[in-house]
């Protein structure tokens, strides 16, 4: 049992050894700051800029963020300090629901709903009324794109961060809304200005384990994203995540040299920043159990 | 009289109304397309055939070959998982365990519960590379019960850790050892909350399709040996969905459809389970 467990403890470190050393030949070849801010993706003339696709899954993650952090915060305080406890238990274990749906499911979704509304509904009014800022130009007319993959794992992460986020929120002591009330604050200044500062700490950690849920997303994304190899210049523009980089690739990835190295290297830098974000999280989670 | 304070209150209490509506109303439209699409495309034949003629045109045939697939799959790596994660769970909790050792398997858990599955395909892949063994049901099940590992681990342990300690004192004033305590003490007393962190993990296991692609490969047929490639649902939503031809995108919906009531039966038996199965256990 003990060597089950350390055996365990192991894993990790593994994983990055195992990765490490299939992506050294390409660290040998190409030096890091082409790695990671070349835009030239030619794997078959042995050139491998990883910018584009950094760019792709930053563009969709932070879409999917921008969307998800309100929604779900608001949707956690309500829950938290609003909602009568017979809702509550009602709704939680629909938000738990969401959270079990597989990814492809989220991905027919998507390709179904969101890419459709995308293009008949929600481009041509963002364009007519933001289209004078690059950001929200209309230069896809598929649908496929940034927006589509941010909607799409904005609802994914959803359930993290509103199951995270409600913890933390129920988890302030009552003495404090009291307090609050007594000086004769409303529901929603004591929520949040006493209640949100006080879980503040918590919030951030619920977000940053949605954060790097979406970043390591694979499947729902790359049927929505449109997998086109380039720096997206607007939300409705076509992008090419590392994840789908890595799915898509994987059955020619012998027959040209260097390509495993290279696409092993896309799965290092994604495992890589996950452990930063995840021990992040955690780090931040733990001290408040501990207070 | 309208004061700022009243109307602030009452815009974010909309506010917030609107965004939990958002919430729920997104899984509503999830489950909506996927029965819209699916229902249709469901019957016996899809349910009880393999497809004919190739899974990405052929236009006759079911997705017998991707259930079974799928249930071969999670079924034999939840089996691993069970067998390695039940001894983990145990020992973190009823033996000594020194301070750092536990506190390293607490970060890894948390880490490996956070690794993107294409990364456990990617590396599962190399593994099987360097092992010189092909895309078949033996490498979906290894990395899946991979995969399985820290969710089951982590709801065992909960379940454990929710034991009485007076228990296992009185297991251990009898004379029990503490393996004799774990196995047939403990085990008794938490088989719900074991049951529930096993069916997650099977639902886990199940849906995931990044960590099968490399590993398991896909194939018309039905699975027969552990060598050969077996195919899988989310796999077969993901092929037949980009095909120009209707029919096998209906294969798609169908495909969509069985898995998501699969996940979320799982999802609230689990749920009852954890509620309802407590004749075994002494208060």
């Amino acid at each position: 049992m003990r060597f089950l467990a350390i055996g365990l403890g192991t894993l990790v470190p593994i994983f990055i050894l195992v990765l490490f050393l299939r992506a050294r030949p390409i660290l040998a070849t190409n030096s890091i700051s082409t790695l990671l801010f070349s835009t030239t993706w030619r794997p078959s003339q042995g050139s491998f800029g990883f910018l584009p696709f950094i760019m792709g899954t930053l563009s969709v993650t932070i879409v999917a963020m921008v969307i998800a952090v309100p929604l779900s915060l608001l949707t956690a305080i309500y829950l938290a300090e609003y909602i009568q406890p017979g809702v509550r238990a009602f709704v939680m274990p629909l938000i738990d629901l969401l959270a079990g749906i597989p990814s492809v499911v989220y991905g027919i979704w998507g390709v179904l709903t969101v890419v459709p509304f995308i293009q008949k509904v929600a481009m041509p009014f963002i364009d007519r009324w933001l289209g004078f800022t690059p950001l929200f130009q209309a230069s896809n007319p598929t649908g496929y794109g940034v927006l589509a993959g941010g909607i799409v794992l904005a609802v994914m992460v959803f359930p993290i961060i509103i199951a995270v986020a409600e913890e933390v929120i129920r988890a302030v002591p009552m003495g404090l809304r009291e307090a609050s009330w007594s000086l004769g604050a409303s529901r929603w200044q004591t929520s949040r200005r006493i209640v949100l500062r006080r879980a503040f700490p918590g919030v951030i950690a619920a977000v940053m384990l949605g954060f790097s849920r979406a970043f390591g997303e694979t499947m729902a994304v790359l049927m929505v994203v449109g997998n086109i190899v380039q720096i997206p210049r607007s939300i409705f523009d076509a992008a090419y995540p590392l994840t789908a980089l890595i799915a898509n690739n994987y059955g020619e990835m012998m027959s040209i040299p260097l390509y495993d190295a290279a696409l092993l290297g896309a799965a290092l830098i994604l495992l890589l920043v996950i452990l930063t974000f995840n021990i992040g999280s955690r780090l931040v989670l733990a001290r408040i159990s501990y207070s | 009289m309208l004061t700022k304070r009243k109307f602030e209150e009452f815009f974010f209490q909309i506010l917030m109304v609107i965004s939990t509506i958002f919430v729920l109303g997104s899984l509503l439209l999830i489950l909506g397309t996927v029965l819209w699409r699916g229902l249709p495309a469901l019957n016996l034949a899809m349910l009880t055939q393999t497809p004919q003629g190739g899974y990405y045109l052929g236009k006759e045939g079911g997705i017998l070959n991707a259930i079974l697939g799928s249930l071969c799959l999670a079924g034999g790596a939840t089996t691993v998982a069970v067998t390695l994660s039940l001894p983990i769970a145990l020992y973190l909790r009823i033996y000594p365990v020194p301070h750092f050792t536990r506190d390293w398997i607490r970060l890894s858990l948390d880490i490996l519960w956070g690794i993107p599955s294409i990364v456990y395909g990617a590396i599962g892949f190399t593994v099987m590379i360097f092992l010189g063994i092909r895309a078949s049901l033996l490498g979906g099940i290894i990395v899946l019960s991979l995969l399985e590992l820290p969710i089951m681990v982590r709801g065992m342990e909960e379940a454990i850790n929710m034991v009485p300690k007076e228990l296992l004192e009185s297991s251990y004033a009898l004379g029990a050892t503490r393996f004799e305590t774990a196995f047939k003490v403990v085990v008794r007393q938490t088989l719900p909350g074991l049951v529930t962190a096993i069916l997650l993990a099977f639902g886990r296991g199940i849906g995931d399709a990044a960590a099968v692609l490399f590993t398991a490969g896909y194939t018309d047929n039905l699975p027969t040996s552990l060598l050969r490639p077996v195919a899988s649902l989310p796999l077969a939503v993901f092929f037949q969905l980009g095909t120009p031809f209707p029919a096998v995108q209906d294969r798609a919906y169908a495909a969509a459809l069985v898995l998501t009531v699969l996940v979320l039966g799982l999802s609230i038996t689990s749920r009852l389970l954890s509620t309802r199965f407590i004749k075994n256990i002494i208060r």
